[in-house]
């Protein structure tokens, strides 16, 4: 237990022995060694690069140097990614035998090494993290402690502004005050609907209860999406402390936290960052001879996307199967345990910590009219930069592509980007300069979402991406309404009839007919959205379709029933390679003869097109 | 065992690890599906004789018990083979073209996706996002990420495994 006085005290102090995580004119001996420690760069051993810096630091006796582990740097493309305070230099795809070398070369003698240093996507070498084009367009409020500190060391979180908004709302505040500030600040649900934070708390505290609950939803289903985790892999405690701002805001003692169990990092951290703050008296009764109570669990999801949606996430809280409820009572007066409930999403929670410290004011000077503050984006897909980016709401989707983003890979051509994952739509080339916010997004079909953005290249069918799409759905659709259960594998049977080259004259019309009523007659917002990546493409792809339909051919080369690889006779050399790399043996030809693809083996799996050095071979 | 001693008190039946889990928890209905998890994460799939005893512990019927297990996609009955292969396909993993692995797969397993070799060498699921969209294409083997994956990559995975005794 520690007293109000000692946190302050640990605040101070430690505040003063990190600031070379923030200063590059630190005044230290010491030097820090950041390691990503995200899902991202563990994928790829940044955990045995964490061991083999320790171990080498102990072997050559080096003092002054400590090896720490963080959350995301954002920038997962590059991983692992190691930064080396406070010179903040940084190296990027670093493998466990490059430890020696940076330890060698840049530890003890101060030069830097070279091959190490990421390049951009001009080709030119950077040095530091904010040189990079990938960085200079981000804003970040929500990720601002993501690669800063050790997200599993609550006094790293403590020096850095941790839980002063708690000590500010519990001793200079009105609970009425802090839903104020959250309403002035414009924040809005970052969870995809957008709905108004401040305005949800002022409804759930109006609620007549004697038990109250505030829910996190980190239930982050949507593929692709990976804003949530990395907030809770990276700074676990800002949203803890967010959830007791919350509660003391609205009046309620408890709360759960959902997160989805394929988050093992997430989860392990979350449950850590609890049962530090437990041993702290941060979390408990009487906090800090406040008065005011609260305690926290995390409840695991167990693989259902349907879950995200609220009333279905209470229900799995509850232990039953995640079937969403009829709205309303809404949660804010019928919620968890049939009790008034706050549920706000990760994203959502990681804002308000820095709202109640910096004010309402300037949490509103960011963004748009309607549209306050920033959002953060998964970036996914056929775009150099892979990661995640923070940036003002208000920027457009072309600065986010080709600036952030760095543009399309291998010379091909931007074809669409999908916003909101199975809910959301597509944007086109025509729509890139649309500003990102709620209701821009909307007005051309698409959604925020809850920041999966994911782009593709002219290689990319948009009939097969429905099919994809549809394909999530039919399996997620909870089964409970019949619009949704039966309506979606109509869809989806419909699509997968057109991709087989099976496709008649009017199955776009029933396509859009069914999508009408599947969006009028459903639920809840699983059941709503779920027509919206069919109705998208079909909006802006329509020729796609026809193609698919009239001619039985797919542009793009990705429906196999629509395709047939073929080796063109003039420009094959006959050196064999499409023969050796041929899984199924399907190619026969003897050297430099021209060579031929049996048709009944082949199973069309492009091997040979890539390996052809000849460009011969055409799918 | 002697018939005429048996009082068929059941407790020769029960699974002391099974106790162990159920111990943890307070019997209070809400914890089901974090019982489910564990017995998951215990045994790799949820078997009969886990639902039964979750079943008395906390006076649930098996039939809604069954009921939650089928819903939630984590959850399995049917053990999983020895090396437990689930490649993404989450929109990053598919766009880069994760299908085509989980097609070889199956071609050369000879096996859906949610089965088991019956050799129960292999079992092959088809998961949504791992977070690893940084690496895509990935896929697991029991655990182990294989980031930037081909379906070459793939076919020397399963020579590595299928070679092995």
């Amino acid at each position: 237990m520690k007293t109000l006085d000692e946190i302050r005290k640990i605040r101070e102090t430690k505040r003063k022995e990190l600031d070379l995580r923030v200063n590059t004119a630190a005044d230290t001996r010491e030097k820090h060694i950041l390691v990503c420690h995200g899902t991202g760069c563990t994928s790829s051993k940044s955990p045995l690069i964490i061991d083999t810096f320790r171990k080498i630091l102990a072997e050559k006796n080096i003092e002054n140097v400590r090896v720490i582990q963080t959350g995301c740097f954002g920038l997962c493309a590059k991983g692992p990614i190691v930064i080396i305070r406070p010179e903040d230099i940084f190296y990027a795809m670093v493998k466990p035998e490059d430890c020696e070398e940076i330890i060698e070369k840049h530890i003890q003698k101060g030069e830097i090494v070279e091959r190490l240093l990421c390049k951009d996507i001009d080709n030119t070498t950077v040095k530091k993290l904010d040189e990079l084009n990938f960085y200079k367009k981000q804003k970040r409020i929500a990720l601002k402690n993501c690669g800063v500190i050790d997200p599993e060391n609550i006094d790293e979180y403590i020096a850095f502004d941790g839980y002063k908004a708690l000590e500010k709302v519990l001793f200079s505040m009105t609970p009425d005050e802090v839903i104020e500030t959250v309403s002035e600040s414009g924040l809005r649900g970052r969870g995809g609907a957008g709905f108004p934070t401040g305005k949800k708390w002022a409804l759930t505290r109006a609620a007549k209860g004697d038990q109250k609950y505030v829910v996190c939803n980190a239930d982050e289903g949507d593929p692709g999406a990976f804003m949530d985790r990395s907030i809770l892999e990276g700074d676990p405690h800002c949203v803890l402390e967010a959830m007791m701002i919350a509660g003391f805001a609205i009046g309620a003692n408890h709360g759960y936290i959902y997160v989805r169990a394929e988050y093992p990092i997430a989860v392990q951290r979350f449950q850590k960052a609890i049962d530090d703050a437990k041993k702290y008296g941060i979390l408990g009764k009487n906090i800090w001879n406040s008065g005011f109570d609260f305690e926290c669990e995390v409840r695991l999801g167990a693989g259902a996307f349907v879950c995200g949606e609220e009333t279905a996430l209470l229900e799995s809280i509850e232990g039953r199967r995640g079937q969403p409820r009829l709205k309303p009572p809404y949660p804010a007066n019928e919620g968890l345990f049939g009790k008034p409930t706050l549920i706000n999403n990760v994203e959502t929670y990681a804002n308000i910590t820095k709202i109640i410290l910096n004010g309402a004011e300037w949490y509103s000077s960011i963004g748009t009219e309607g549209s306050k503050g920033t959002k953060v984006f998964a970036l996914g897909g056929n775009v150099n930069n892979i990661g995640l980016v923070e940036v003002p709401m208000g920027v457009t989707l072309r600065e986010i592509v080709f600036d952030i983003g760095g543009g399309i890979p291998n010379g091909r051509k931007f074809k669409a980007a999908q916003t909101g994952g199975p809910s959301g739509g597509c944007i086109t080339e025509e729509h890139l300069d649309t500003p990102i916010d709620y209701e821009s997004l909307k007005a051309i079909g698409s959604m925020m979402g809850s920041g999966g953005l994911i782009i593709m290249d002219d290689s990319k069918c948009m009939v097969n991406l429905a099919k994809f799409y549809l394909g999530f759905t039919v399996d997620e659709s909870c089964g409970k309404c019949t619009p949704c259960r039966i309506g979606t594998k109509r869809l989806l049977e419909i699509l997968e009839k057109i991709t087989d080259g099976k496709g008649e004259d009017g199955d776009i019309e029933k396509l859009e007919r069914l999508c009408a009523n599947i969006q009028k007659a459903s639920v809840c917002g699983l059941g709503q959205t779920a027509p919206n990546p069919v109705l998208s493409t079909i909006k802006y792809f329509r020729e796609e379709y026809r193609e698919h339909i009239d001619h039985k051919e797919c542009r793009a080369g990705e429906c196999k029933a629509l395709m047939k690889v073929t080796i063109d006779p003039e420009l094959c050399k006959g050196c064999g390679l499409c023969k050796r790399n041929c899984p199924v043996d399907a190619i026969s030809g003897e050297i430099k003869q021209t060579h031929v693809i049996d048709q009944d083996k082949c199973i069309k799996c492009g091997t040979c097109i890539s390996k052809c050095p000849f460009h011969a071979i055409k799918g | 065992m002697e018939n005429k001693k048996c009082e068929g008190c059941s407790e020769c039946n029960k699974d002391p690890d099974m106790e162990k889990i159920l111990s943890e928890y307070k019997q209070e209905k809400d914890n089901l599906i974090q019982i489910l998890n564990e017995v998951q994460e215990h045994y790799g799939y949820i078997p009969e004789h886990a639902q039964k005893a979750i079943s008395e512990y906390l006076s649930i019927p098996m039939a809604e018990i069954y009921g939650v297990v089928t819903f939630y996609s984590r959850f399995t009955l049917k053990p999983k083979g020895k090396y437990h292969i689930a490649v993404c396909l989450g929109t990053a993993c598919f766009v880069k073209g994760s299908e085509k692995i989980l097609d070889r797969v199956k071609e050369r397993l000879k096996i859906d996706v949610g089965e088991t070799t019956k050799d129960g060498k292999f079992s092959l699921e088809a998961t949504r996002c791992i977070g690893a969209c940084g690496l895509a294409p990935v896929f697991t083997v029991n655990g182990e990420v294989y980031g930037k994956a081909t379906v070459k990559m793939m076919d020397e995975v399963l020579d590595k495994f299928i070679a092995e005794n």
